[in-house]
Protein backbone atom coordinates (compact mmCIF):
# COMPACT_ATOMS: atom_id res chain seq x y z
CA UNK A 1 0.00 0.00 0.00
CA UNK A 2 1.05 3.40 -1.08
CA UNK A 3 1.58 5.38 2.71
CA UNK A 4 -0.72 8.20 0.89
CA UNK A 5 -3.64 5.94 1.54
CA UNK A 6 -3.05 5.34 5.27
CA UNK A 7 -5.08 8.53 6.06
CA UNK A 8 -7.52 7.80 4.25
CA UNK A 9 -8.10 4.23 5.56
CA UNK A 10 -7.52 5.36 8.91
CA UNK A 11 -10.41 7.57 8.87
CA UNK A 12 -12.63 4.90 7.59
CA UNK A 13 -11.60 2.86 9.84
CA UNK A 14 -12.55 5.27 12.73
CA UNK A 15 -15.92 5.83 11.09
CA UNK A 16 -16.76 2.03 11.26
CA UNK A 17 -15.41 1.73 14.79
CA UNK A 18 -17.34 4.64 15.82
CA UNK A 19 -20.44 3.49 14.05
CA UNK A 20 -19.98 -0.30 16.31
CA UNK A 21 -19.51 1.62 19.23
CA UNK A 22 -22.53 3.79 19.23
CA UNK A 23 -24.82 0.87 17.53
CA UNK A 24 -24.07 -1.25 20.68
CA UNK A 25 -24.22 1.57 23.62
CA UNK A 26 -27.12 3.65 22.37
CA UNK A 27 -30.93 2.24 22.32
CA UNK A 28 -33.60 2.36 24.81
CA UNK A 29 -31.86 0.46 27.18
CA UNK A 30 -28.41 2.18 27.41
CA UNK A 31 -24.61 0.22 27.66
CA UNK A 32 -21.64 2.26 28.94
CA UNK A 33 -18.44 2.31 27.08
CA UNK A 34 -17.29 0.50 30.46
CA UNK A 35 -19.81 -2.43 30.24
CA UNK A 36 -19.21 -2.59 26.39
CA UNK A 37 -15.71 -3.06 27.34
CA UNK A 38 -16.56 -5.62 30.10
CA UNK A 39 -19.19 -7.96 28.10
CA UNK A 40 -16.25 -7.94 24.79
CA UNK A 41 -13.33 -8.31 27.28
CA UNK A 42 -15.42 -11.43 29.21
CA UNK A 43 -16.12 -12.89 25.43
CA UNK A 44 -12.69 -12.73 24.65
CA UNK A 45 -11.06 -14.44 28.23
CA UNK A 46 -13.43 -16.89 28.49
CA UNK A 47 -14.35 -15.38 31.91
CA UNK A 48 -17.55 -14.83 33.18
CA UNK A 49 -17.84 -10.78 32.62
CA UNK A 50 -18.26 -8.46 35.53
CA UNK A 51 -21.58 -6.74 34.67
CA UNK A 52 -25.47 -7.36 34.78
CA UNK A 53 -26.13 -10.44 32.35
CA UNK A 54 -28.57 -8.45 30.99
CA UNK A 55 -26.04 -6.19 29.66
CA UNK A 56 -24.76 -8.91 28.10
CA UNK A 57 -27.99 -10.08 26.50
CA UNK A 58 -28.82 -6.36 25.28
CA UNK A 59 -25.09 -6.58 23.56
CA UNK A 60 -24.92 -10.02 21.96
CA UNK A 61 -28.41 -11.26 21.60
CA UNK A 62 -30.37 -7.74 20.92
CA UNK A 63 -28.13 -5.41 19.00
CA UNK A 64 -24.76 -8.15 18.19
CA UNK A 65 -27.23 -9.46 14.62
CA UNK A 66 -28.55 -6.18 14.28
CA UNK A 67 -25.05 -4.61 14.39
CA UNK A 68 -23.88 -7.27 12.02
CA UNK A 69 -25.90 -6.98 9.49
CA UNK A 70 -26.27 -2.97 9.04
CA UNK A 71 -22.31 -3.24 8.65
CA UNK A 72 -22.52 -6.16 6.48
CA UNK A 73 -25.31 -4.46 4.30
CA UNK A 74 -23.84 -1.06 4.23
CA UNK A 75 -20.21 -2.40 3.15
CA UNK A 76 -22.39 -4.48 0.72
CA UNK A 77 -23.80 -2.12 -0.61
CA UNK A 78 -21.20 0.29 -0.92
CA UNK A 79 -18.68 -2.08 -2.63
CA UNK A 80 -21.76 -3.07 -5.44
CA UNK A 81 -22.08 0.65 -5.92
CA UNK A 82 -17.94 1.16 -6.39
CA UNK A 83 -18.01 -1.84 -8.69
CA UNK A 84 -20.44 -0.38 -11.29
CA UNK A 85 -19.24 2.84 -10.94
CA UNK A 86 -15.55 1.63 -12.20
CA UNK A 87 -17.72 -0.72 -14.66
CA UNK A 88 -19.86 1.89 -16.01
CA UNK A 89 -17.08 4.58 -15.67
CA UNK A 90 -19.67 6.85 -14.18
CA UNK A 91 -19.98 7.98 -10.13
CA UNK A 92 -23.16 8.90 -10.03
CA UNK A 93 -24.49 4.96 -10.69
CA UNK A 94 -25.66 2.80 -7.90
CA UNK A 95 -25.71 -0.60 -7.31
CA UNK A 96 -29.51 -0.96 -8.36
CA UNK A 97 -28.62 0.62 -12.32
CA UNK A 98 -29.07 -2.88 -13.34
CA UNK A 99 -32.41 -3.69 -11.79
CA UNK A 100 -31.29 -5.37 -8.92
CA UNK A 101 -33.20 -3.79 -6.07
CA UNK A 102 -36.42 -3.27 -7.94
CA UNK A 103 -36.26 -7.09 -9.20
CA UNK A 104 -35.51 -7.81 -5.90
CA UNK A 105 -38.34 -5.61 -4.44
CA UNK A 106 -40.96 -7.25 -7.04
CA UNK A 107 -40.00 -10.51 -5.34
CA UNK A 108 -40.38 -9.67 -2.40
CA UNK A 109 -43.40 -8.14 -2.29
CA UNK A 110 -44.77 -11.44 -4.15
CA UNK A 111 -43.41 -13.27 -1.35
CA UNK A 112 -45.75 -10.88 0.83
CA UNK A 113 -48.58 -11.07 -1.25
CA UNK A 114 -48.57 -15.33 -0.99
CA UNK A 115 -48.17 -14.77 2.36
CA UNK A 116 -45.16 -16.67 2.87
CA UNK A 117 -42.65 -16.74 5.70
CA UNK A 118 -39.89 -14.89 6.36
CA UNK A 119 -37.34 -17.06 4.85
CA UNK A 120 -39.12 -17.79 1.34
CA UNK A 121 -39.83 -13.89 1.14
CA UNK A 122 -36.27 -13.24 1.24
CA UNK A 123 -35.07 -16.03 -1.34
CA UNK A 124 -37.98 -14.72 -3.74
CA UNK A 125 -36.47 -11.41 -3.13
CA UNK A 126 -32.95 -12.60 -3.66
CA UNK A 127 -33.90 -14.49 -6.87
CA UNK A 128 -35.90 -11.50 -8.12
CA UNK A 129 -32.66 -9.37 -7.73
CA UNK A 130 -30.23 -12.06 -10.08
CA UNK A 131 -33.30 -12.71 -12.39
CA UNK A 132 -33.61 -8.94 -13.13
CA UNK A 133 -30.20 -8.51 -13.89
CA UNK A 134 -29.80 -11.34 -15.39
CA UNK A 135 -32.20 -10.18 -17.85
CA UNK A 136 -30.92 -6.85 -18.54
CA UNK A 137 -27.58 -8.63 -19.25
CA UNK A 138 -29.41 -10.99 -22.20
CA UNK A 139 -31.55 -8.17 -23.35
CA UNK A 140 -28.47 -5.44 -23.19
CA UNK A 141 -26.35 -7.83 -24.76
CA UNK A 142 -28.52 -9.20 -27.86
CA UNK A 143 -28.90 -5.21 -29.22
CA UNK A 144 -25.67 -4.46 -31.24
CA UNK A 145 -24.76 -1.72 -30.49
CA UNK A 146 -21.43 0.33 -30.51
CA UNK A 147 -21.70 1.65 -27.19
CA UNK A 148 -22.82 -1.63 -25.16
CA UNK A 149 -22.28 -0.11 -21.90
CA UNK A 150 -24.73 2.23 -22.57
CA UNK A 151 -27.27 0.29 -24.05
CA UNK A 152 -26.96 -1.61 -20.86
CA UNK A 153 -27.44 0.82 -18.41
CA UNK A 154 -30.65 2.15 -20.73
CA UNK A 155 -31.99 -1.49 -20.48
CA UNK A 156 -31.61 -1.61 -17.10
CA UNK A 157 -33.77 1.68 -16.64
CA UNK A 158 -36.22 0.36 -18.92
CA UNK A 159 -36.63 -3.01 -17.03
CA UNK A 160 -36.79 -1.46 -13.73
CA UNK A 161 -39.60 0.44 -14.67
CA UNK A 162 -41.18 -2.32 -16.05
CA UNK A 163 -40.36 -4.17 -12.36
CA UNK A 164 -41.72 -0.82 -10.76
CA UNK A 165 -44.95 -1.22 -12.58
CA UNK A 166 -45.24 -4.90 -11.45
CA UNK A 167 -44.48 -4.14 -7.41
CA UNK A 168 -47.10 -1.41 -8.13
CA UNK A 169 -49.71 -3.95 -9.55
CA UNK A 170 -49.09 -5.97 -6.60
CA UNK A 171 -49.70 -3.51 -4.21
CA UNK A 172 -52.82 -2.77 -5.49
CA UNK A 173 -54.04 -6.32 -5.40
CA UNK A 174 -52.57 -6.15 -1.93
CA UNK A 175 -54.67 -6.67 1.66
CA UNK A 176 -54.78 -3.30 2.52
CA UNK A 177 -54.81 -3.78 6.14
CA UNK A 178 -52.22 -6.62 6.46
CA UNK A 179 -50.25 -7.20 3.92
CA UNK A 180 -49.95 -3.47 2.21
CA UNK A 181 -48.18 -1.89 5.62
CA UNK A 182 -45.42 -5.19 5.43
CA UNK A 183 -44.83 -4.21 2.12
CA UNK A 184 -44.41 -0.46 2.31
CA UNK A 185 -42.22 -1.35 5.30
CA UNK A 186 -40.33 -3.33 3.30
CA UNK A 187 -39.71 -1.32 0.33
CA UNK A 188 -38.49 1.55 2.53
CA UNK A 189 -35.52 -0.67 4.14
CA UNK A 190 -35.79 -1.72 7.87
CA UNK A 191 -33.16 -3.88 10.13
CA UNK A 192 -35.98 -3.91 12.66
CA UNK A 193 -36.60 -7.73 12.24
CA UNK A 194 -32.86 -8.88 11.94
CA UNK A 195 -32.11 -11.97 14.34
CA UNK A 196 -28.81 -14.18 14.63
CA UNK A 197 -30.00 -16.64 11.76
CA UNK A 198 -30.41 -14.06 9.04
CA UNK A 199 -26.29 -13.59 9.30
CA UNK A 200 -25.33 -16.49 7.27
CA UNK A 201 -27.84 -16.04 4.51
CA UNK A 202 -26.44 -12.76 4.08
CA UNK A 203 -23.24 -12.84 4.93
CA UNK A 204 -21.58 -15.67 2.58
CA UNK A 205 -22.99 -14.28 -0.47
CA UNK A 206 -21.36 -10.82 0.01
CA UNK A 207 -18.65 -12.50 0.98
CA UNK A 208 -18.45 -14.17 -1.93
CA UNK A 209 -18.86 -11.58 -3.90
CA UNK A 210 -16.37 -9.01 -2.36
CA UNK A 211 -13.82 -11.77 -2.52
CA UNK A 212 -14.09 -12.07 -6.35
CA UNK A 213 -14.03 -8.09 -6.94
CA UNK A 214 -11.11 -8.05 -4.87
CA UNK A 215 -9.16 -10.74 -6.59
CA UNK A 216 -9.82 -8.88 -10.01
CA UNK A 217 -8.98 -5.48 -8.23
CA UNK A 218 -6.05 -4.18 -10.83
CA UNK A 219 -8.90 -5.67 -13.49
CA UNK A 220 -11.31 -3.57 -12.12
CA UNK A 221 -8.67 -0.47 -12.86
CA UNK A 222 -8.51 -1.27 -16.06
CA UNK A 223 -11.87 -1.66 -17.22
CA UNK A 224 -12.69 1.39 -16.20
CA UNK A 225 -11.22 2.61 -19.08
CA UNK A 226 -13.79 2.71 -22.59
CA UNK A 227 -13.84 -0.43 -23.80
CA UNK A 228 -11.45 -0.36 -26.83
CA UNK A 229 -9.13 0.65 -24.84
CA UNK A 230 -9.19 -2.07 -22.11
CA UNK A 231 -8.98 -4.36 -25.04
CA UNK A 232 -6.10 -3.03 -26.72
CA UNK A 233 -4.28 -3.23 -23.42
CA UNK A 234 -4.77 -7.19 -23.12
CA UNK A 235 -8.45 -7.59 -21.54
CA UNK A 236 -11.51 -10.03 -22.41
CA UNK A 237 -13.62 -6.93 -21.58
CA UNK A 238 -16.71 -9.23 -22.40
CA UNK A 239 -16.37 -12.21 -19.61
CA UNK A 240 -14.79 -10.06 -17.24
CA UNK A 241 -17.73 -7.24 -17.13
CA UNK A 242 -20.15 -10.41 -16.80
CA UNK A 243 -18.02 -11.56 -13.59
CA UNK A 244 -17.95 -8.04 -12.24
CA UNK A 245 -22.22 -8.02 -12.28
CA UNK A 246 -22.62 -11.31 -11.41
CA UNK A 247 -19.87 -10.43 -8.35
CA UNK A 248 -21.75 -7.12 -7.46
CA UNK A 249 -25.47 -7.91 -7.99
CA UNK A 250 -24.81 -11.16 -5.83
CA UNK A 251 -23.66 -9.09 -3.03
CA UNK A 252 -26.57 -6.24 -3.70
CA UNK A 253 -29.13 -8.81 -4.30
CA UNK A 254 -28.50 -10.64 -0.51
CA UNK A 255 -28.31 -7.18 0.88
CA UNK A 256 -31.47 -5.93 -0.27
CA UNK A 257 -33.07 -9.70 0.41
CA UNK A 258 -31.90 -9.27 4.17
CA UNK A 259 -32.77 -5.14 4.52
CA UNK A 260 -35.07 -4.19 2.09
CA UNK A 261 -34.13 -1.23 -0.58
CA UNK A 262 -32.28 0.78 0.57
CA UNK A 263 -31.14 3.53 -1.43
CA UNK A 264 -27.97 6.39 -1.31
CA UNK A 265 -25.57 3.98 0.22
CA UNK A 266 -23.96 2.51 -2.91
CA UNK A 267 -23.97 5.86 -4.50
CA UNK A 268 -22.61 8.13 -1.76
CA UNK A 269 -20.13 5.81 0.14
CA UNK A 270 -17.88 5.24 -2.87
CA UNK A 271 -17.47 9.08 -3.60
CA UNK A 272 -16.62 9.87 0.04
CA UNK A 273 -13.90 6.83 -0.04
CA UNK A 274 -12.84 7.86 -3.64
CA UNK A 275 -11.70 10.87 -1.99
CA UNK A 276 -9.92 9.70 1.40
CA UNK A 277 -7.93 6.94 -1.03
CA UNK A 278 -7.68 7.50 -4.62
CA UNK A 279 -9.92 5.62 -7.57
CA UNK A 280 -7.41 2.63 -7.44
CA UNK A 281 -9.70 -0.15 -6.48
CA UNK A 282 -7.39 -2.49 -4.40
CA UNK A 283 -7.55 0.24 -1.39
CA UNK A 284 -11.23 1.72 -2.60
CA UNK A 285 -12.61 -1.81 -1.83
CA UNK A 286 -11.60 -2.22 1.56
CA UNK A 287 -12.41 1.61 2.31
CA UNK A 288 -15.50 1.31 0.81
CA UNK A 289 -16.44 -1.56 2.75
CA UNK A 290 -15.27 0.15 6.44
CA UNK A 291 -16.99 3.07 5.36
CA UNK A 292 -20.12 1.62 4.29
CA UNK A 293 -20.14 -1.02 7.32
CA UNK A 294 -19.57 2.82 9.46
CA UNK A 295 -22.46 4.95 7.65
CA UNK A 296 -25.52 2.44 8.03
CA UNK A 297 -24.44 1.53 11.44
CA UNK A 298 -24.56 5.37 12.12
CA UNK A 299 -27.93 5.31 10.22
CA UNK A 300 -29.74 2.38 11.82
CA UNK A 301 -28.57 3.70 15.30
CA UNK A 302 -30.63 7.08 14.25
CA UNK A 303 -33.70 5.09 12.86
CA UNK A 304 -34.29 2.88 16.14
CA UNK A 305 -33.35 6.21 18.41
CA UNK A 306 -34.60 9.63 17.37
CA UNK A 307 -38.33 8.50 17.63
CA UNK A 308 -40.71 6.31 19.51
CA UNK A 309 -41.18 4.58 16.44
CA UNK A 310 -38.53 3.37 14.19
CA UNK A 311 -37.61 5.05 10.88
CA UNK A 312 -37.38 3.26 7.70
CA UNK A 313 -33.34 2.77 6.68
CA UNK A 314 -34.62 3.93 2.57
CA UNK A 315 -35.91 7.30 4.14
CA UNK A 316 -33.11 8.75 6.26
CA UNK A 317 -30.46 7.66 4.03
CA UNK A 318 -32.20 9.81 1.57
CA UNK A 319 -32.51 12.45 3.71
CA UNK A 320 -28.66 12.73 4.10
CA UNK A 321 -28.00 11.69 0.23
CA UNK A 322 -30.07 13.83 -1.74
CA UNK A 323 -28.37 17.09 -0.40
CA UNK A 324 -24.99 15.01 -0.95
CA UNK A 325 -25.77 13.88 -4.28
CA UNK A 326 -26.78 17.47 -5.66
CA UNK A 327 -23.40 18.90 -4.52
CA UNK A 328 -21.85 15.77 -6.36
CA UNK A 329 -23.55 16.83 -9.46
CA UNK A 330 -22.03 20.05 -9.34
CA UNK A 331 -18.72 19.41 -8.44
CA UNK A 332 -18.38 16.68 -10.93
CA UNK A 333 -20.06 17.88 -14.07
CA UNK A 334 -17.12 20.45 -14.01
CA UNK A 335 -14.70 17.52 -14.65
CA UNK A 336 -16.93 16.12 -17.04
CA UNK A 337 -15.98 16.69 -21.05
CA UNK B 1 7.78 -8.56 -38.33
CA UNK B 2 4.92 -7.92 -40.61
CA UNK B 3 1.10 -6.47 -39.82
CA UNK B 4 -1.01 -6.43 -42.75
CA UNK B 5 -4.67 -6.68 -43.97
CA UNK B 6 -5.33 -8.77 -46.76
CA UNK B 7 -8.78 -7.65 -49.29
CA UNK B 8 -10.43 -6.43 -46.18
CA UNK B 9 -14.06 -5.59 -46.06
CA UNK B 10 -14.54 -3.26 -43.02
CA UNK B 11 -17.07 -1.89 -41.43
CA UNK B 12 -20.20 -2.27 -38.47
CA UNK B 13 -23.10 -5.14 -38.36
CA UNK B 14 -25.01 -2.78 -40.11
CA UNK B 15 -22.94 -1.29 -42.64
CA UNK B 16 -19.72 -1.86 -44.50
CA UNK B 17 -17.27 1.27 -44.40
CA UNK B 18 -14.93 0.09 -47.11
CA UNK B 19 -13.99 -3.13 -49.43
CA UNK B 20 -11.19 -4.37 -50.94
CA UNK B 21 -7.98 -2.88 -49.13
CA UNK B 22 -5.15 -4.46 -48.58
CA UNK B 23 -2.53 -2.58 -46.27
CA UNK B 24 0.79 -3.89 -44.90
CA UNK B 25 3.15 -2.16 -41.89
CA UNK B 26 6.51 -3.71 -41.27
CA UNK B 27 8.88 -3.27 -37.61
CA UNK B 28 10.66 -0.12 -37.84
CA UNK B 29 8.43 1.52 -40.31
CA UNK B 30 5.96 4.52 -39.90
CA UNK B 31 3.25 4.44 -42.15
CA UNK B 32 0.66 7.58 -42.18
CA UNK B 33 -3.09 6.91 -43.19
CA UNK B 34 -4.72 10.02 -44.45
CA UNK B 35 -7.99 11.14 -45.73
CA UNK B 36 -10.99 12.93 -45.38
CA UNK B 37 -13.64 12.42 -42.47
CA UNK B 38 -16.09 9.58 -43.34
CA UNK B 39 -13.46 7.90 -45.23
CA UNK B 40 -13.10 4.89 -43.00
CA UNK B 41 -9.70 6.07 -41.15
CA UNK B 42 -10.64 5.16 -37.48
CA UNK B 43 -12.46 1.84 -38.89
CA UNK B 44 -9.56 0.49 -40.75
CA UNK B 45 -7.55 1.20 -37.91
CA UNK B 46 -9.66 -0.76 -35.59
CA UNK B 47 -9.38 -3.37 -37.91
CA UNK B 48 -6.08 -3.40 -37.98
CA UNK B 49 -5.95 -3.70 -34.33
CA UNK B 50 -8.03 -6.17 -33.89
CA UNK B 51 -10.98 -4.55 -31.79
CA UNK B 52 -13.47 -4.87 -35.10
CA UNK B 53 -13.60 -8.12 -36.81
CA UNK B 54 -12.90 -7.63 -40.69
CA UNK B 55 -16.18 -8.40 -42.48
CA UNK B 56 -14.54 -10.27 -44.84
CA UNK B 57 -10.51 -11.16 -45.74
CA UNK B 58 -7.67 -11.28 -42.98
CA UNK B 59 -5.80 -9.75 -40.76
CA UNK B 60 -2.09 -11.61 -40.08
CA UNK B 61 0.57 -10.64 -37.74
CA UNK B 62 3.40 -12.42 -38.81
CA UNK B 63 2.70 -15.54 -40.13
CA UNK B 64 -0.36 -15.92 -38.05
CA UNK B 65 -3.77 -14.57 -38.09
CA UNK B 66 -4.66 -11.69 -36.03
CA UNK B 67 -8.25 -13.50 -34.70
CA UNK B 68 -6.34 -16.85 -33.86
CA UNK B 69 -4.50 -14.86 -31.15
CA UNK B 70 -5.92 -14.14 -27.03
CA UNK B 71 -6.73 -10.64 -26.55
CA UNK B 72 -3.50 -11.09 -23.91
CA UNK B 73 -1.27 -12.34 -27.20
CA UNK B 74 -2.29 -9.01 -29.35
CA UNK B 75 -2.02 -6.46 -26.69
CA UNK B 76 1.74 -8.02 -26.22
CA UNK B 77 2.70 -7.29 -29.60
CA UNK B 78 0.19 -4.27 -30.96
CA UNK B 79 -0.43 -1.04 -28.60
CA UNK B 80 -2.88 1.47 -29.25
CA UNK B 81 -2.90 4.91 -28.48
CA UNK B 82 -5.98 6.67 -28.85
CA UNK B 83 -6.70 10.27 -28.82
CA UNK B 84 -6.68 11.53 -25.11
CA UNK B 85 -9.78 11.87 -23.78
CA UNK B 86 -11.17 13.06 -20.35
CA UNK B 87 -10.25 10.45 -17.90
CA UNK B 88 -12.89 9.77 -15.21
CA UNK B 89 -11.26 8.79 -11.84
CA UNK B 90 -7.95 10.41 -11.34
CA UNK B 91 -5.63 7.49 -11.83
CA UNK B 92 -2.30 8.84 -10.79
CA UNK B 93 -0.27 8.91 -14.06
CA UNK B 94 1.81 6.04 -12.81
CA UNK B 95 -1.02 3.72 -12.72
CA UNK B 96 -2.05 4.82 -15.92
CA UNK B 97 1.05 4.06 -17.83
CA UNK B 98 1.15 0.50 -15.27
CA UNK B 99 -2.26 -0.40 -16.95
CA UNK B 100 0.07 -1.19 -20.16
CA UNK B 101 1.55 -3.98 -18.19
CA UNK B 102 -2.07 -5.44 -18.39
CA UNK B 103 -1.36 -7.98 -21.10
CA UNK B 104 2.04 -9.21 -19.05
CA UNK B 105 -0.16 -11.00 -15.78
CA UNK B 106 -2.71 -13.36 -15.09
CA UNK B 107 -6.26 -12.49 -14.32
CA UNK B 108 -5.89 -12.08 -10.73
CA UNK B 109 -2.03 -10.51 -10.75
CA UNK B 110 -1.41 -6.53 -9.76
CA UNK B 111 1.25 -4.52 -11.02
CA UNK B 112 4.92 -6.30 -9.86
CA UNK B 113 7.87 -4.28 -9.25
CA UNK B 114 9.62 -5.03 -12.49
CA UNK B 115 6.63 -3.90 -14.05
CA UNK B 116 7.49 -0.42 -11.95
CA UNK B 117 10.85 -0.24 -13.18
CA UNK B 118 9.24 -0.58 -16.59
CA UNK B 119 6.93 2.00 -16.08
CA UNK B 120 9.42 3.97 -14.50
CA UNK B 121 11.89 3.93 -17.70
CA UNK B 122 9.24 4.87 -20.05
CA UNK B 123 8.10 7.97 -17.94
CA UNK B 124 12.25 9.05 -18.43
CA UNK B 125 11.83 8.03 -21.73
CA UNK B 126 9.42 10.67 -22.47
CA UNK B 127 10.56 13.04 -20.05
CA UNK B 128 7.38 13.00 -17.63
CA UNK B 129 8.90 11.39 -14.94
CA UNK B 130 8.09 14.60 -12.56
CA UNK B 131 4.51 13.55 -13.03
CA UNK B 132 4.40 10.50 -11.90
CA UNK B 133 2.31 11.15 -8.58
CA UNK B 134 0.25 13.61 -10.39
CA UNK B 135 -3.72 12.79 -11.60
CA UNK B 136 -3.96 12.05 -15.15
CA UNK B 137 -7.14 14.31 -15.10
CA UNK B 138 -4.97 17.37 -13.86
CA UNK B 139 -2.34 17.50 -16.53
CA UNK B 140 -2.22 19.02 -19.54
CA UNK B 141 -3.61 17.57 -23.12
CA UNK B 142 0.32 17.40 -24.59
CA UNK B 143 1.19 15.24 -21.47
CA UNK B 144 -2.01 13.34 -21.65
CA UNK B 145 -0.52 12.47 -24.64
CA UNK B 146 2.28 11.64 -23.81
CA UNK B 147 1.24 9.51 -21.12
CA UNK B 148 -0.39 7.35 -23.16
CA UNK B 149 2.19 7.14 -25.48
CA UNK B 150 4.01 5.75 -22.58
CA UNK B 151 1.81 3.23 -21.89
CA UNK B 152 1.72 1.66 -25.16
CA UNK B 153 5.09 1.58 -24.85
CA UNK B 154 4.82 -0.18 -21.06
CA UNK B 155 2.86 -3.08 -23.29
CA UNK B 156 6.94 -3.71 -25.34
CA UNK B 157 4.96 -4.15 -27.97
CA UNK B 158 6.21 -4.80 -31.83
CA UNK B 159 3.82 -2.11 -33.18
CA UNK B 160 2.24 1.01 -31.84
CA UNK B 161 -1.13 2.08 -33.39
CA UNK B 162 -2.04 5.91 -33.13
CA UNK B 163 -5.41 7.40 -33.39
CA UNK B 164 -5.01 11.38 -34.49
CA UNK B 165 -2.33 11.94 -32.15
CA UNK B 166 -1.50 15.43 -33.43
CA UNK B 167 -5.38 16.40 -33.18
CA UNK B 168 -6.24 19.43 -30.46
CA UNK B 169 -2.52 19.46 -29.49
CA UNK B 170 -0.76 22.79 -29.76
CA UNK B 171 2.23 23.21 -32.12
CA UNK B 172 4.88 22.36 -29.83
CA UNK B 173 3.72 19.75 -28.32
CA UNK B 174 2.57 18.57 -32.18
CA UNK B 175 6.23 18.30 -32.84
CA UNK B 176 7.32 16.76 -29.63
CA UNK B 177 4.31 13.71 -30.68
CA UNK B 178 5.65 13.64 -34.52
CA UNK B 179 9.36 13.00 -33.17
CA UNK B 180 8.41 10.87 -30.78
CA UNK B 181 6.67 8.56 -33.59
CA UNK B 182 10.32 9.02 -35.31
CA UNK B 183 12.19 7.22 -32.10
CA UNK B 184 9.72 4.35 -32.28
CA UNK B 185 10.39 3.48 -35.10
CA UNK B 186 14.11 4.12 -34.78
CA UNK B 187 13.88 2.10 -31.52
CA UNK B 188 12.30 -0.96 -34.00
CA UNK B 189 8.62 -0.49 -33.46
CA UNK B 190 6.33 -0.42 -36.62
CA UNK B 191 4.28 2.94 -36.01
CA UNK B 192 0.77 3.38 -37.94
CA UNK B 193 -1.09 6.87 -37.21
CA UNK B 194 -4.02 8.44 -38.36
CA UNK B 195 -3.77 11.96 -39.25
CA UNK B 196 -5.44 15.25 -41.19
CA UNK B 197 -2.61 17.33 -41.62
CA UNK B 198 -0.35 15.64 -44.49
CA UNK B 199 2.27 18.26 -43.46
CA UNK B 200 2.45 15.29 -40.58
CA UNK B 201 2.99 11.96 -42.50
CA UNK B 202 5.24 14.29 -44.65
CA UNK B 203 7.34 15.07 -41.00
CA UNK B 204 7.04 11.66 -39.49
CA UNK B 205 5.92 8.88 -41.34
CA UNK B 206 8.03 7.10 -44.22
CA UNK B 207 4.88 5.57 -46.22
CA UNK B 208 1.49 6.81 -46.79
CA UNK B 209 -2.18 5.28 -47.29
CA UNK B 210 -4.64 7.28 -48.85
CA UNK B 211 -8.41 6.23 -48.24
CA UNK B 212 -11.49 8.21 -49.58
CA UNK B 213 -14.83 6.81 -49.08
CA UNK B 214 -13.77 3.24 -48.07
CA UNK B 215 -11.54 2.89 -50.89
CA UNK B 216 -7.24 3.06 -51.35
CA UNK B 217 -6.92 5.82 -53.80
CA UNK B 218 -2.56 5.83 -53.76
CA UNK B 219 -0.24 4.15 -51.59
CA UNK B 220 3.35 4.66 -51.50
CA UNK B 221 6.93 6.07 -50.36
CA UNK B 222 6.12 9.55 -48.93
CA UNK B 223 8.00 11.57 -51.05
CA UNK B 224 6.54 9.94 -53.71
CA UNK B 225 2.53 9.46 -53.34
CA UNK B 226 2.20 13.17 -51.10
CA UNK B 227 1.68 15.79 -53.83
CA UNK B 228 -0.59 18.50 -55.46
CA UNK B 229 -2.16 16.24 -57.83
CA UNK B 230 -3.09 13.27 -55.38
CA UNK B 231 -4.05 15.65 -52.32
CA UNK B 232 -5.98 17.51 -54.71
CA UNK B 233 -7.67 14.20 -55.51
CA UNK B 234 -7.52 12.67 -52.39
CA UNK B 235 -9.64 16.08 -50.20
CA UNK B 236 -11.74 17.12 -53.57
CA UNK B 237 -9.91 20.47 -52.76
CA UNK B 238 -7.36 22.94 -54.34
CA UNK B 239 -3.72 22.82 -52.39
CA UNK B 240 -1.16 25.16 -53.21
CA UNK B 241 2.79 23.43 -52.36
CA UNK B 242 5.76 25.08 -50.76
CA UNK B 243 9.05 24.20 -51.58
CA UNK B 244 12.63 25.77 -50.23
CA UNK B 245 15.77 25.39 -51.68
CA UNK B 246 16.52 21.82 -50.22
CA UNK B 247 13.61 20.37 -51.98
CA UNK B 248 11.44 19.77 -49.00
CA UNK B 249 7.89 20.23 -49.46
CA UNK B 250 5.17 21.29 -47.64
CA UNK B 251 1.28 21.70 -48.12
CA UNK B 252 -1.24 24.63 -47.72
CA UNK B 253 -4.80 24.18 -47.63
CA UNK B 254 -7.17 26.41 -49.82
Amino acid sequence: MNRSAIPGMAVASAVLVAGLLLALMVGRYPVSFAELFGVIAGKLTGHAPAVPSAVENVVWQVRGPRVASAALVGAALAIAGTAFQGLFRNPLVSPDILGASSGAALGAVLGIYFSLGVFAIQAFAFVGGLVAVAAVYVIGGAVRARDPILVLVLTGVVIGALLGAGVGMVKYLADPYGQLPAMTFWLLGSLASIGARDIAPLGVPVALGTLLLLALRWRLNVMSLPDEEARALGLPTGPLRVAIVAAATLVTSASVATAGVIGWVGLVVPHIARTLVGPDFGRLIPATALLGGGFLLLIDTLARTVSAVEIPLGILTALVGTPFFIWLLASVSKTWS
Amino acid sequence: MILSGHNLTIGYSDHVVGRGLDVALATGQVLALLGPNGGGKTTLLKTLLGLLAPQSGEVRLGDRALASLTSRERARLIAYVPQFHVATFAFTVEAVVLMGRTAHGNLFSRPSSADRAIAARVLERFGIAHLRERPYTMISGGERQLVLLARALAQEPQFVVLDEPTASLDFGNQGKVLREIRALAASGHGVLFTTHDPNHAMRAADRAYLLRDGARVGEGAIGLILNKAQLERLYGTSIETVNDSTGRTAFLPG
